[in-house]
């Protein structure tokens, strides 16, 4: 029997780290206003993009971020050999339909907003594998297609909660190669769903912070690496509610809440920009590792990361029905080495 | 028996997250929100007692004046609904905007401009309640009692 890759009971080892090459972030108007706006690749006017709904809108700002990342190093769509993505929408239409376009094979994921993690890990297993060159991992969210699917019409007056989020418009591509230069995935942690029978769907940083929290754990006790061994350890979408609930509970862990802890949600805008608890979406990690974090990272100023995208992982339907919220966490270490 | 201790546990670990969650949880504004609600509320009932005060100012009988104030109270709701308006409004007054017969105007209008994308009888026609049905239907409910408890106990 060959040696195992995976290290205790949840993470994954990679043994030739893929590279992340080449990478492409597109936003929306509001995240583009944010305290990150010119580390995006695009920031588009309007939510629309000339299309005729915001479905398509979502489709063509994920199909561009992928066309984008490639491009970066001079690459056709083609010239990549998987494509894998995620998205918020029943039947993830905004990945498929992406893909469709895109023509090349396409395995579809689903982890809400954990799918930039989910992406990255399952792409990084398929090349540390031997099974591909060059895969592409993205991910997309839009406001208003969220906003349709998930709570009321756009133009329904309703008055929202201080622990509601924003769904980012935003979508993230990463480039992965066997070989190149950049970053290198070096593990990664496929994440357990932890339901704490939170029922409130205005609260989903609640709803998500113990599963982040149980994959942040499971990452340290399986890699035996301390929580300093990090430069950032950011979580995708837990907003303000979520982070501070994320806080204690990493207390009650053990595990030190040292202040190189923070969440895309929180960093995506500003607290100005109405946006109650703070960003969410599967946009909201990816554009925010496409962008700031990855540029970062090459830059140096960030040598270690650790990505945990977190994902609630209900329907409208189950929701109605009673059902509690629940939640999903991966982890993916983002090195220089 | 391990089973049902496990149960138990995590039931128990559930309440206790719930707890950690309402104290960490802020607060809406309650009193603010409360005389935004009174505001907003207030203002267009005025406005609605203003209209209702000039149809009968112009000779029209009271059941008559109060029809045509409902219907002018619900097209203006209609009409700040399309101009994207009423949706700002409503995140500030919240049940001062929702409870007036212009909320009722503002959840189908709502409906109607989100879906026409789907079409006009699958997107429009056939969503077009889909927030305010529930509100027609126990208004059947409620009326329909109302009419048989007249019926039977009021002859």
């Amino acid at each position: 029997m060959p040696a195992l890759k995976k290290k205790g009971q949840q993470t994954l080892m990679f043994k030739n780290p893929p590279f992340i090459t080449s990478w492409a972030s597109l936003v929306g108007p509001k995240e583009g206003e944010g305290p990150w706006g010119p580390y995006f690749d695009t920031v588009f006017a309007d939510y629309l993009l000339d299309e005729e709904s915001w479905e398509k809108a979502e489709t063509k700002m994920l199909r561009e971020a992928v066309k984008m990342a490639l491009s970066k190093q001079g690459l056709l769509p083609g010239d990549a050999e998987l494509f894998l993505a995620g998205d918020l929408m029943n039947q993830i239409i905004s990945s498929s339909y992406a893909a469709r376009e895109i023509n090349i094979p396409f395995l579809g994921l689903y982890g809400a907003c954990s799918t930039m993690a989910e992406s990255l890990a399952v792409g990084a297993m398929m090349i540390d594998g031997g099974f591909y060159q060059r895969v592409v991992a993205a991910t997309s969210s839009h406001h208003y297609t969220a906003e349709r699917q998930f709570r009321s019409p756009i133009e329904q007056g309703v008055q929202k909660v201080p622990s509601s989020q924003w769904t980012a418009t935003a979508a993230g591509a990463l480039v992965l190669q066997s070989t190149g230069m950049g970053p290198r995935v070096s593990c990664a942690t496929v994440g357990k769903v932890v339901d704490m029978g939170q029922t409130d769907v205005a609260n989903m940083g609640g709803a998500m912070a113990p599963a982040a929290v149980d994959t942040i754990k499971m990452h340290f006790q399986d890699t035996g690496r301390k929580p300093d061994y990090y430069d950032l350890v950011v979580t995708g979408d837990l907003g303000a509610v979520g982070t501070a609930l994320a806080r204690e509970l990493f207390i009650k862990e053990g595990l030190v809440p040292s202040p190189n802890y923070s969440d895309c949600g929180v960093l995506l805008y500003d607290g100005k920009q109405g946006v109650d608890s703070g960003g969410s979406g599967c946009g909201c990690a990816g554009c925010m590792l496409a962008g700031p974090l990855l540029h970062k990272v090459k830059n140096g100023e960030i040598n270690r990361l650790l990505l945990v995208a977190t994902g609630a992982l209900m329907s409208p339907t189950s929701t109605f029905q009673g059902e509690s919220i629940p939640g999903i966490a991966h982890a993916v270490a983002i090195e220089n080495m | 028996m391990n089973m049902e201790n496990n149960e138990k546990l995590k039931t128990a670990q559930q309440e206790e997250y719930h707890h950690l969650v309402n104290r960490t949880k802020p607060k809406p504004p309650v009193v603010q929100n409360c005389l935004w609600a009174f505001v907003v509320g207030g203002l267009i009932c005025v406005i609605g007692q203003l209209f209702l005060n000039y149809l009968l100012g112009l000779g029209f009988n009271k059941q008559d004046a109060g029809s045509l104030d409902a219907i002018i109270m619900v097209f203006l709701g209609a009409l700040f609904t399309g101009l994207g308006i009423y949706d700002d409004l409503g995140q500030k007054a919240g049940a001062g905007s929702i409870v007036p017969i212009t909320g009722f105007a503002n959840v189908i209008v709502a409906s109607a401009m989100e879906f026409k994308k789907e079409g006009y009888i699958f997107g429009v026609g056939a969503k077009i309640f889909s927030i305010a049905g529930p509100t027609l239907v126990f208004g059947f409910v409620a009326s329909v009692t109302i009419g048989l408890i007249k019926l039977w106990l009021i002859q």
